[in-house]
C-alpha cells in the first residue's frame, strides 16, 4: 500500500517563484511555460501518480496556492 | 455634593478615575507630575492601570492601543512632551479613537522653560500632527474646570470618537482650589465600543486603522471625519462671559490668562472703564457665536495671552472685523499681572476717546 | 484522502502583495496556523506594522490594529493591559522594531509585558526599496550602502536576540529560518512556543525570523535562500536566547 498525493493547484494566484519545485523531493513540480493572468509563469504539476502528499511544496510556497491531500494508494 | 481642597494636575488625575479611566500612561515633565504621581497611586486602587513609560511616543502608543481596546484612556505631559504626542494623536484622530490629552503648558521653544505659558495654542487648536484633523480643545481656568472638563472630555472623546485635548498650563496645575465633586462621581460607566478591537468572536474582524493608499478611498475617509469636525463645530462650542453687559472694551483670554483679565476687568470697573471679558472654554471648535453677541456694546477688544498672541487670530476671524483688535501678551513663562494688563486696558481707552 | 495543508482559518482570503519568493508569505501562514491550533483566533488582536507587513492588518483574519512606526511594542502593551486574556502578537520588520522601534521593544521586553513578538529580519528596508538596515551586513550593498555597509559611514548590525538575552525581562528568545522545509517546521516550533507562552502568562516572548527578499537582494527567490544560509546565518545563528526555565 503506497501513499498517494493529490495536489490543487491555484495556477493563477501562483507568482512563479520555484520554492515549490526546488524543494519537492520527487521533483515532480516544473514551470508550465505559459504566463498566468498576473504576468508569471506559475508551477504545474508533470506527475500525478508519484505525488506522495508530503506537503513540502506547500509548506514553502508562500502565496498559498496549494493544497495537499493525502491518503492510502490504490 | 462634597467639596475637596486639591492641586489641579491631582484634580485631573481624580477626575480621569471618576470618568471610569482605568488606564493612564505618562512619562515624566516638568510642570504636570503630580498627574502621574497621584495615577501611580490611584490607578492600583482601583484595578487600574499605570506604566511610567520609555518616553511620550511610547505613551501615546499606550494610549492608542488601549483606546484600541475600547477602554477609556488618558495620557498628560507638557508642551514638549506634547510635541512628541502628536504623532500619534494624529494616528488616533486618522484611526478615530477617543482618547484623552492633557497639556500643562509651560515656556518654549524647545526645550524653553518650566513656568506657565500659553504657546501652544496653534498647536493644539490648529492640528499639531500632520493631515486633516481636528481635536476638541477644552481650555479649563480653574481647578474646578479641570476636574469637570476632564470628565467632559472623556465623554466628549467617546461620542465623537476623536481625541480631545485639556490646555491647561503650568500654573492651573500646580495651584490649590475646592472642588466640588458630584457624589455619583465614580458611577460613570464607559460606553458600549461595538468597533473596539477585543478578539472577534461571534462577530466579524474589525481593523483599526488610519492607512488608505487609494486616494479615492482615503477622500472619502476625510470627507466622514470632516462631516464629525463640522458637528463638533456645531454642538462643542464652549465661553463665558463676565461683566460684558455694556462692555466697551472687551477682553478675551483663556485659562490663567483669563483669571487676569478677569482681575483686571474689575480694576478697569473701578476706574470707570467699561470692560468686559470674553472666556472660551473651547479653543477649538473656537466659540465665535458666543463672541460676537459678547462683543455687542464693545468698541475694541483686547487678547490677553501668555504667548505672542496666537488666539488673535481666531478672535480676528470670529468677529469677522467688526472691531479692532489688540492684543497684551507676556511670553517665556511670564505671567502677566493684573496692573499690567489694567493699564492696557487703560491706554487702550485713552486711544478710543 | 485528507486535507494536509490548506490555508489557515486565521487568515483571510486576500492575497498577498509581497514579492514572488518573498517569505513574508510563509511567516504569515505559520503564525496564522499556530493561532488556529491554539485556538486564539477569535481572542486575539495583532498589530501591523510600518513597513512590508504594513497591510498584514487586511491578511490576518482576527482583529488587527495599525500601529505608527516601530510603536508596535508600544500598543500591543496598550491593548494587552485592557485584555489580558487576549492573545497579543506584533508582526515588525527590522527596520519598524531594530531602528526606529528599538526603544519600544527593549522597553516591552524590560517590562515583561506578556506579549508576542514576530520579529522578521531579512537585512533591509524592504517597501521603500531597499535601503540600509539596522540589520543589514557588512559589506552588504542596498540603495543607500551602495559601496556596501562599512562601519564608518553605517556602523555596525544588531542583534536583537543577543541584546534582549542580557536582561532580565524576556521569557522566550528563539531566532529561526524559514530558509528550508526543515527550518520552516522548526520556526513553526518557535512560534507556537511563544504564543503557548504568553497563553501561559510568562511574559515577553519574541521569535526573529530570518527571511528573505528577492527583490531588494536583487536575486532570484532561490538564490535568496541560499544568501540566506550563506551570509545571514553567520551573522544571525539561529538558536534559543531565553527559553523556558533557561
Amino acid at each position: 500500500m503506497t501513499v498517494k498525493g493529490r495536489l490543487t493547484i491555484e495556477k493563477e494566484r501562483c507568482k512563479g517563484c520555484r520554492l515549490c519545485i526546488h524543494f519537492c523531493p520527487k521533483e515532480i513540480l516544473e514551470d508550465c511555460g505559459e504566463l498566468n493572468k498576473l504576468g508569471y509563469r506559475p508551477v504545474h504539476l508533470k506527475d500525478q501518480e508519484a505525488c506522495t502528499g508530503c506537503g513540502i511544496c506547500a509548506l514553502m510556497c508562500p502565496d498559498m496556492i496549494i493544497q495537499v491531500e493525502r491518503g492510502k494508494g490504490a | 455634593m462634597k467639596t475637596r481642597l486639591m492641586k489641579g494636575n491631582d484634580a485631573v488625575g481624580e477626575a480621569a478615575i471618576a470618568a471610569g479611566c482605568r488606564h493612564y500612561y505618562g512619562y515624566p515633565i516638568t510642570p504636570q507630575n503630580e498627574i502621574p504621581e497621584y495615577l501611580s497611586k490611584r490607578m492600583p486602587e482601583v484595578g487600574g492601570v499605570f506604566i511610567q513609560s520609555e518616553s511620550e511616543v511610547a505613551a501615546i502608543n499606550m494610549v492608542y492601543g488601549s483606546s484600541s481596546a475600547g477602554a477609556r484612556v488618558m495620557t498628560s505631559s507638557s508642551s514638549p512632551g506634547i510635541s512628541l504626542k502628536t504623532e500619534g494623536i494624529s494616528y488616533m484622530a486618522g484611526s478615530e479613537l477617543p482618547a484623552v490629552i492633557v497639556n500643562m503648558m509651560r515656556g518654549g521653544p524647545g526645550l524653553g522653560g518650566i513656568q506657565p505659558a500659553q504657546g501652544d495654542y496653534f498647536q493644539a487648536v490648529k492640528g499639531g500632527g500632520h493631515g486633516d484633523y481636528r481635536t476638541i480643545v477644552l481650555a479649563p481656568a480653574s481647578v474646578q474646570e479641570l476636574y469637570s472638563f476632564t470628565r467632559l472630555a472623556f465623554d466628549l472623546a467617546d461620542l465623537y470618537r476623536n481625541p480631545v485635548m485639556i490646555l491647561g498650563d503650568g500654573l492651573l496645575g500646580q495651584m490649590m482650589e475646592e472642588v466640588e465633586i458630584p457624589v455619583d462621581a465614580a458611577d460613570t460607566p464607559p460606553p458600549e465600543k461595538p468597533w473596539a478591537a477585543t478578539g472577534c468572536r461571534g462577530r466579524s474582524k474589525v481593523i483599526i486603522n488610519s492607512l488608505y493608499l487609494d486616494p479615492h478611498q482615503l477622500e472619502v475617509h476625510n470627507r466622514k471625519l470632516q462631516e464629525k469636525f463640522s458637528r463638533m463645530v456645531e454642538r462643542e462650542q464652549r465661553s463665558q462671559e463676565y461683566r460684558t453687559r455694556d462692555c466697551e472694551i472687551l477682553l478675551v483670554a483663556y485659562g490663567t490668562a483669563a483669571r487676569i483679565a478677569r482681575g483686571a476687568v474689575d480694576e478697569a470697573r473701578a476706574q470707570n472703564i467699561k470692560a468686559g471679558l470674553f472666556r472660551p472654554q473651547t479653543l477649538w471648535p473656537f466659540p465665535n457665536g458666543g463672541l460676537l453677541e459678547a462683543a455687542g456694546t464693545a468698541k475694541a477688544l483686547l487678547v490677553v495671552e501668555m504667548s505672542a498672541g496666537q488666539m488673535v487670530e481666531d478672535v480676528k476671524l470670529g468677529i469677522e472685523g467688526r472691531l479692532p483688535v489688540h492684543f497684551y501678551g507676556r511670553m517665556g513663562g511670564v505671567v502677566p499681572s493684573v496692573g499690567e494688563v489694567t493699564a492696557e486696558i487703560r491706554r487702550l481707552e485713552g486711544e478710543l476717546s | 484522502m485528507k486535507i494536509v495543508a490548506k490555508r489557515p482559518e486565521s487568515l483571510t482570503s486576500k492575497d498577498f502583495h509581497y514579492c514572488p519568493g518573498c517569505t513574508h508569505g510563509i511567516i504569515h501562514r505559520l503564525v496564522a496556523e499556530t493561532i488556529d491550533e491554539l485556538g486564539l483566533r477569535e481572542s486575539a488582536v495583532g498589530i501591523a506594522p510600518v513597513g512590508c507587513s504594513v497591510l498584514a492588518y487586511e491578511y490576518f483574519n482576527l482583529d488587527m490594529l495599525q500601529a505608527s512606526h516601530g510603536r508596535a511594542p508600544a500598543v500591543a502593551t496598550g491593548v494587552k493591559r485592557v485584555l489580558p486574556d487576549c492573545a497579543v502578537f506584533t508582526y515588525q520588520g527590522d527596520g519598524d522594531l531594530a531602528a526606529i522601534g528599538l526603544s519600544e521593544v527593549v522597553h516591552a521586553a524590560l517590562r515583561g509585558e506578556n506579549i508576542t513578538i514576530i520579529f522578521v529580519n531579512n537585512a533591509i528596508y524592504g517597501m521603500t526599496g531597499g535601503q540600509i538596515a539596522p540589520t543589514t551586513l557588512m559589506g552588504q550593498v542596498t540603495t543607500t550602502s551602495p559601496g556596501g555597509r562599512e562601519v564608518g559611514m553605517s556602523g555596525n548590525p544588531i542583534k536583537v536576540c543577543e541584546m534582549l538575552a542580557t536582561q532580565q525581562g524576556p521569557a522566550y528568545l528563539s531566532r529561526v529560518s524559514v530558509h528550508s522545509p526543515a527550518h520552516v517546521r522548526r520556526a513553526k516550533k518557535a512560534i507556537r512556543k511563544a504564543f503557548e507562552m504568553q497563553m501561559q502568562k510568562k511574559g515577553f516572548s519574541l521569535v526573529e525570523i530570518l527571511s528573505t527578499c528577492p527583490t531588494n537582494w536583487g536575486m532570484d527567490p532561490l538564490s535568496s535562500l541560499d544568501w540566506l544560509e550563506e551570509e545571514m546565518l553567520p551573522m544571525y545563528p539561529l538558536g534559543e536566547f531565553r527559553r523556558p526555565g533557561g
